[in-house]
């Protein structure tokens, strides 16, 4: 029977208090942080008072890092050390980034993903991107904390919906390397919509079309009260803004003989080719002076009507998209009750006329489109981070690119299809193709084509101990799982024997948790100190949030579902984490973490069961109201 | 596991096992659960929780896209019967089915070459309504629980399935 609960002396049964966690849009261009405050979303400004801190990294021979808008003003100066659109390089080889066209770096090629040679030595993109994010948490705490004591309780970063699993990995990666906890990589269209429906109180099928600086989403979603579910998602992630800046410096070196540029030449040409196209958005023509090498002085101009037959292509391209994306959807154009466009690249006019055009409707452009994502993720960072909000919302994203392995003829079989909804796990059965076959070995590949060749290779990894069986008798199945942040595992498992292989999807582009902690430490003088600091640091952190958790958890339902002796095993597990938590060994607070887990498996499992029976019985005051 | 995770797709969602299914209640009760089992709902919990949470959240998508889907549906209802529709290992199919998939086949790629969207829209029209009537057979098969003829009805809904993805990729390119 239940029975009512008093708390301990001194102990509070008071709500826990409000936990700070920030939104991180890690832009091409730009990069935001924000966090809800007193109740709503607002962007936090940087040291030059600025919400937007470009996503520029300069480096320099004595190791010293510049990032922003200081970076930005020299990157002419230095083009080779200073890095612009690193998010381009996330998760792409050099083969990747050729395509973008020429750019003013040296690259290295490197295996997985590419390397950028600077004056502080190889640089990769995960790197630079971690260099971008320490800014931003630096930005976030000063703002939120000031000078108490205290620390973020963590960030969700966006990333866009079309990024395969490396990108994602990548930006994962990067946020760890800076010292942020990761609540969630969230899909921008999607972050979007957040604060776009919660502020409209949108109702039904939008489509959120995003042109950042290097990347295009489409995504089409449902919204039914503070339910944001994903129907479709599409886009190319090496399409954006850059790409117009690009057309323009490549129509400027034809039209006045500019053959061979050097690294200084083209980062001016594009810098102002990014001014000049910034400037016909308001204006029918546009022209600037350029200086190159050898004092060569151009003036360059543009019309309105040339720029637009220039990129005109470009925007055509981004139709492609969403065409797919409508058709995965199964929804007609005119089903679309709304068109919400973010990204800055949404500002041209020619882009705004072509996506009304295909929708037949004027696109909504009621929120700043440099800010809407950022303030999206702040919100749902604030209610990952357990604070209790009236909006109540719900995201149901899915996975933008289908997910196989590779089979015989270099053909590949889709396992999880594009789309799916998150979280998802498929599984698929395979068998041997030689007698006394004993290893199999799978290539994990991502993308909607037939051949392997045109998809994008994950993981490679071996499955051996199978017994010896005729040709076709050994019974594989291998399983898929996608979890949240739209990331990947996989397991193998022989089913008459039981002999399983399991991989994280990281090894051939991503970085191990090792190599993370040796990054971490890396250049420091108290390294070994720092990481073992650290290290007990984070444990102290989970134990009392694990605490809190079994705590509010055993006054709601503990005793309703709990026997006298179950619940006495749950508090003497916990009062022995709480008590290894008072010492300074990590790995004794890790093991009583471990046993509390355990002894409290049970008791969740009930939990979740008379939640369930809870969402399918009890009614909702809006259920009631509406028919 | 308890005892409401093993409970059928239908019973998981409060619905009546028939392949008739209330697509705005199906839709209501899905919402519900995702609301209380979702990982973002559990992200401050405990381990344990949060991996209890992955489970339903998963264990839910899946039955919603099969429920969702009339095709599936009728495949589980099957299954839910005991006959496996073994789309994959039995390629026996009825001589006149496969030679008009063979016809519909060819009609998409000469629409395809010749870049014929009218001709396209018309394929993508006759297959819908292809699909509605086998989808009607397959109604009317389970209803009097004749389990052979519902499942030459899934397994030539299959071949639509197949049919509907070429004229969508058909279509696709002729967007580009």
């Amino acid at each position: 029977m239940a029975l009512l609960q008093i708390a301990e002396p001194g102990e509070s049964t008071a709500p826990h208090q409000h936990r700070l966690a920030v939104g991180i849009d890690l832009g091409t261009t730009n990069s935001l942080v924000a966090a809800v405050r007193s109740g709503s979303a607002e962007v936090l400004r940087n040291t030059d008072d600025q919400p937007l801190t470009p996503s520029v990294v300069r480096y320099f021979a004595d190791g010293r890092v510049q990032v922003g808008s200081a970076a930005k003003a020299t990157q002419a100066e230095d083009p080779e050390n200073t890095i612009v659109s690193v998010k381009r390089f996330m998760g792409r080889g050099l083969a990747d980034v050729a395509r973008y066209g020429a750019l003013p770096y040296r690259l290295v090629d490197a295996p997985g993903m590419v390397r950028l040679q600077t004056a502080a030595g190889v640089k990769s993109p995960v790197d630079v991107s971690a260099d971008i994010l320490k800014v931003l948490k630096v930005q976030a705490e000063r703002a939120l904390l000031g000078n108490d004591e205290g620390e973020l309780a963590g960030a969700v970063i966006t990333v866009p919906a079309y990024f395969d699993d490396a990108q994602r990995q990548a930006t994962k990666d990067a946020a760890q390397l800076a010292g942020l906890t990761v609540l969630r990589l969230l899909n921008e269209p999607t972050a979007a919509a957040i604060a776009y429906g919660l502020d409209n109180a949108a109702e039904g099928t939008y489509a959120v079309y995003d042109l950042g600086g290097g990347t295009f989403d489409i995504s089409i979603l449902k919204l039914t009260r503070g339910v944001f579910e994903v129907l479709s998602t599409n886009g190319d992630s090496a399409l954006g803004g850059d790409d117009f800046d690009q057309a323009i410096a490549a129509h400027w070196r034809k039209v006045h003989g500019i053959a061979s540029a050097d690294m200084k030449d083209l980062r001016r040409l594009l810098m102002v080719a990014r001014e000049v196209k910034e400037r016909l958005t308001g204006a029918p023509q546009a022209e600037a002076e350029v200086t190159l090498r050898y004092g060569q002085s151009l003036r360059l101009r543009l019309t309105r009507e040339e720029f637009h037959a220039l990129t005109m292509p470009i925007v055509q391209r981004t139709l492609v998209p969403v065409k797919k994306a409508l058709r995965d959807a199964r929804l007609t154009i005119e089903e679309v009750k709304g068109v919400v466009m973010v990204g800055g690249a949404t500002r041209m006019p020619h882009v705004q006329a072509a996506v009304s055009a295909l929708f037949g409707q004027p696109t909504l452009n009621n929120l700043d489109p440099d800010k809407v994502v950022a303030l999206g993720a702040a919100i749902q960072a604030n209610a990952l981070a357990g604070n209790k909000t009236g909006d109540d919302l719900l995201l149901l994203d899915v996975i933008p690119l289908s997910l196989g392995v590779e089979t015989m003829g270099g053909l590949v079989e889709k396992i999880v299809p594009r789309n799916a909804t998150l979280p998802v796990a498929r599984a698929q059965e395979f068998t041997t193709f030689k007698d006394g076959q004993t290893a199999m070995a799978f290539h994990v590949v991502q993308g909607e084509r037939d051949l392997v060749k045109d998809c994008r290779s994950l993981a490679r990894f071996e499955l051996r101990g199978i017994p010896p069986m005729v040709a076709g008798a050994a019974r594989i199945a291998v399983t898929f799982q996608v979890d949240a942040d739209g990331l990947l595992s996989v397991s193998a498992r022989e089913t008459g024997t039981g002999v399983a292989a399991e991989i994280a999807v990281k090894p051939s582009y991503g970085l191990s948790d090792a190599e993370i902690a040796a990054m971490l430490t890396a250049g420091h003088a108290h390294a070994r100190e720092d990481a073992g600091l650290r290290a007990l640091a984070e444990q102290r952190v989970e134990a009392s949030r694990t605490v809190e958790a079994v705590r509010s958890a055993l006054a709601a339902d503990g005793a309703i579902l709990l026997n006298d002796r179950e619940r006495q095993a749950i508090e003497a597990a916990m009062q022995a984490l709480e008590h290894a938590a008072t010492g300074d060994d990590p790995a004794a607070i890790k093991s009583a973490l471990a046993a509390l887990g355990a002894a409290t498996a049970e008791f969740a499992a009930r939990r979740m069961d008379r939640s369930v029976a809870r969402a399918l019985t009890g009614k909702r005051i809006d259920d009631v109201t509406t028919p | 596991m308890t005892r409401n995770f093993n409970q059928n797709h239908f019973a998981l969602f409060g619905l009546p096992v028939s392949f008739d299914v209330d697509a705005g209640a199906l839709e209501r009760a899905y919402r519900e659960l995702q609301r209380e089992v979702h990982p973002d709902r559990h992200a401050q919990a405990t381990e344990a929780e949060q991996r209890i949470a992955a489970q339903w959240s998963t264990r839910s998508n899946e039955a919603y896209r099969i429920l969702q889907s009339p095709i599936a549906r009728g495949r589980y209802l099957l299954h839910l019967n005991g006959i496996d529709t073994a789309e994959e290992t039995d390629t026996a199919m009825p001589v006149a089915f496969l030679v008009s998939q063979m016809d519909w086949r060819e009609a998409v790629e000469s629409a395809r070459r010749a870049r014929d969207d009218a001709a396209l829209d018309r394929l993508g029209r006759e297959e819908r309504a292809l699909r509605a009537a086998l989808v009607g057979e397959l109604r009317d098969a389970l209803g009097r629980a004749d389990w052979p003829a519902a499942r030459l009805c899934v397994r030539k809904l299959r071949f639509i399935e197949k049919l509907a993805e070429e004229i969508d990729l058909a279509a696709e390119a002729l967007d580009t």
